[in-house]
């Protein structure tokens, strides 16, 4: 750690990986849901676990991006963070409005819950992933402001590199692109037209844009390879993102009334996405391959090659498998969007940020690397978490295939309900290796705890 | 990759193309939204619609159903509930919500009012009615 400010991002890690336990968690209740449907009802009906699930799932990402930033930005930008206070306090606001807004979903009726908060005023909830009632939303829009006014500054002040240029751009998106949730039309078309300007523009556009300059970031420092190859790596990656993502938007628009030639827009250019996402597990691998140094945290450089592959399967392969209009046809809003969805924010982001607090840790913790034990437990914990994820998403592709032929392709077309039930054993296999997934998380949470002898500070 | 390709060149597609995709974006939008009046059924966008569009978010439907594809996939698509079951047999079945069948999936009861079913019959009528170029495959959704 060359910064003191740069220490602030400890308690966002610490938030993050308190929120991903409880994510998980919520994940295994509607797992669990899905075959002995009554389960917790009507304590915890099913909507209310999955909002707390993609919920949790998406303030701990934010906490994560937030922590990364605030770590890498003062060392690519070599000079002191603007404001560690307003970090922290940032810190704070967004920890207790998250968890009061997890809070009120769990306690609080929704319906009531919209009436307290405001949503008769400007309804902007009830829709998927941006329930939040409209104080949290503009806490978030608070919250990120405050966020890009401090990391902004410093980048001005300081050298600019490509990774800082990058980071901050993906990060001014992301708050641009949010603003769209106010955005709530009456009429449907244009509601969820508009709706995918938050969701897609931000996980398969300006999301990119953060994990790869995290990747790079991290790469640079546990490879040593020149700084030039690795933002040259970057800046091809990331236009490739945008090149074919923002048009590749198109493959939401297929089917909600929007015009046909979406299906050709969408098809063709989302069928591009893999290619960013491949080129990042080329780099990955390439760049540990010419490594000038030997890492001693060995932990973080199997994470920045394992968000590498995974990006690719989950994202890039698991996308294109239902990518072309007359595939999504048949398989739009079935369990094969389910698996990628698990696969892709695995891969993508829990393992990005995974790789950035496996490197940065160790470092604001005084070492340059956890010792020996601990880092095995945390690659342990890899193993399990990602094996898990896997099988995860290969049965709720096998559940999607055989719903898919039960329900809409069959001479005698199921209902949802009684071609649900013919695919139970697939979700009883899932809801299984969700619980290795958990062993993986609280392994991954163990290392943290683990003394020995770890490895002398050099930066 | 080869040095005569230089990171400023990177840099130069990544800005020029983030640009002209983009504003490609925003032409392909600016025709949709012109076409959609022709697609978006928003002649049938009554008061009573939007009210059930209303009741539809602050229920969180979405958080089991699907709707023209999209939310979560642990109840039947609601796009086009109106054609396969009609709006007697939708309000009747949120009136008895829960089943209370052991094991079996639960709905929850929303204590919606007559006035109120009426409105989120008329939306999910509206909502069957958009041109979806022909999704769902069948009437299964």
């Amino acid at each position: 750690m060359k910064y003191k400010s740069q220490a602030v991002a400890k308690p966002y890690f610490i938030a993050a990986i308190g929120l991903f336990l409880g994510q998980i968690v919520f994940g295994l209740i509607m797992g669990l849901q899905y075959v002995v449907g009554d389960f917790l009802f009507p304590a915890i009906p099913f909507n209310v676990a999955r909002m707390v699930h993609t919920n949790l799932l998406i303030v701990w990402l934010l906490f994560g991006f937030m922590g990364a930033a605030y770590y890498l930005i003062p060392e690519e930008s070599e000079r002191e963070l603007h404001s560690p206070k307003l970090a922290l306090a940032m810190f704070w606001i967004f920890l207790v409005a998250g968890a009061a807004t997890i809070l009120s979903y769990l306690l609080v009726p929704y319906a009531s819950l919209a009436k307290w908060t405001g949503n008769d005023l400007l309804a902007t909830m009830g829709r998927e992933f941006l329930e939040q009632p409209l104080p949290t939303k503009i806490g978030i829009v608070v919250v990120a402001l405050a966020m890009l006014y401090n990391l902004s500054m410093t980048v001005l002040r300081g050298r600019k590199t490509a990774i800082n240029l990058v980071m901050l751009v993906g990060l001014w998106g992301l708050a641009i692109f949010f603003l769209f949730s106010f955005y709530n039309p009456g009429n449907l078309v244009k509601d969820k037209y508009y709706w995918w300007w938050v969701v897609h523009l931000w996980v398969e556009g300006v999301w990119e844009l953060i994990m790869g300059a995290m990747l790079a970031f991290v790469l640079i420092k546990v490879t040593g390879v020149d700084r030039e190859v690795i933002e040259k790596w970057l800046y091809v990656i990331i236009a490739m993102a945008l090149i074919s993502g923002l048009i590749g938007t198109g493959h939401h628009y297929y089917w909600i009334g929007a015009p046909e030639y979406w299906q050709w827009w969408g098809s063709v250019f989302s069928a591009l996405e893999p290619i960013p996402f491949f080129m990042m597990t080329v780099f990955a691998f390439n760049m540990v391959n010419r490594r000038r140094r030997e890492h001693p945290n060995k932990a973080a450089v199997l994470w920045a090659l394992g968000t590498g592959v995974m990006a690719f399967l989950g994202a890039g392969v698991w996308g294109f498998l239902h990518t072309l209009a007359p595939v999504n046809f048949y398989t739009h809003g079935s369990q094969i969007t389910a698996a990628h969805g698990h696969m892709a924010f695995y891969g993508a982001y829990v393992m990005v940020v995974l790789t950035m607090i496996s490197y940065t840790m160790p470092l604001m913790r005084g070492r340059a690397a956890n010792g020996r034990v601990a880092q095995m437990v945390e690659m342990w914990s890899f193993w399990l978490m990602t094996v898990a994820m896997v099988f995860i998403t290969l049965f709720l592709t096998a559940a999607g295939i055989l719903q898919i032929w039960l329900q809409r392709v069959a001479a005698e077309p199921m209902s949802f309900m009684a071609a649900q039930e013919q695919v139970s054993l697939f979700y009883w296999m899932r809801e299984v290796s969700g619980l290795i997934f958990l062993i993986g998380v609280l392994l991954y949470i163990g290392s943290f705890f683990i003394k020995g002898k770890s490895e002398a500070a050099t930066t | 990759m080869s040095s005569a390709f230089t990171k400023s060149a990177a840099r130069n597609i990544f800005y020029g193309g983030a640009v002209f995709f983009f504003l490609l974006l925003l032409g392909l939008t600016f025709d949709t939204m012109n076409t959609l009046p022709k697609r978006d059924n928003r002649a049938n966008l009554t008061e009573s619609a939007l009210r059930g569009k209303h009741i539809w978010e602050t229920r969180n439907c979405i958080g089991c159903h699907t709707l023209l594809g999209e939310g979560a996939y642990f109840a039947p698509e609601l796009g086009n509930v109106y054609v396969r079951r009609g709006p007697d047999f939708i309000k009747t079945w949120m009136k008895i919500q829960p089943s209370g069948a052991p094991g079996r999936r639960q709905m929850p009861q929303f204590q919606l009012d007559e006035q109120q079913l009426d409105d989120l019959v008329s939306f999910l009528k509206y909502a069957s009615e958009i041109n979806t170029a022909k999704w769902p495959p069948n009437i299964e959704g």
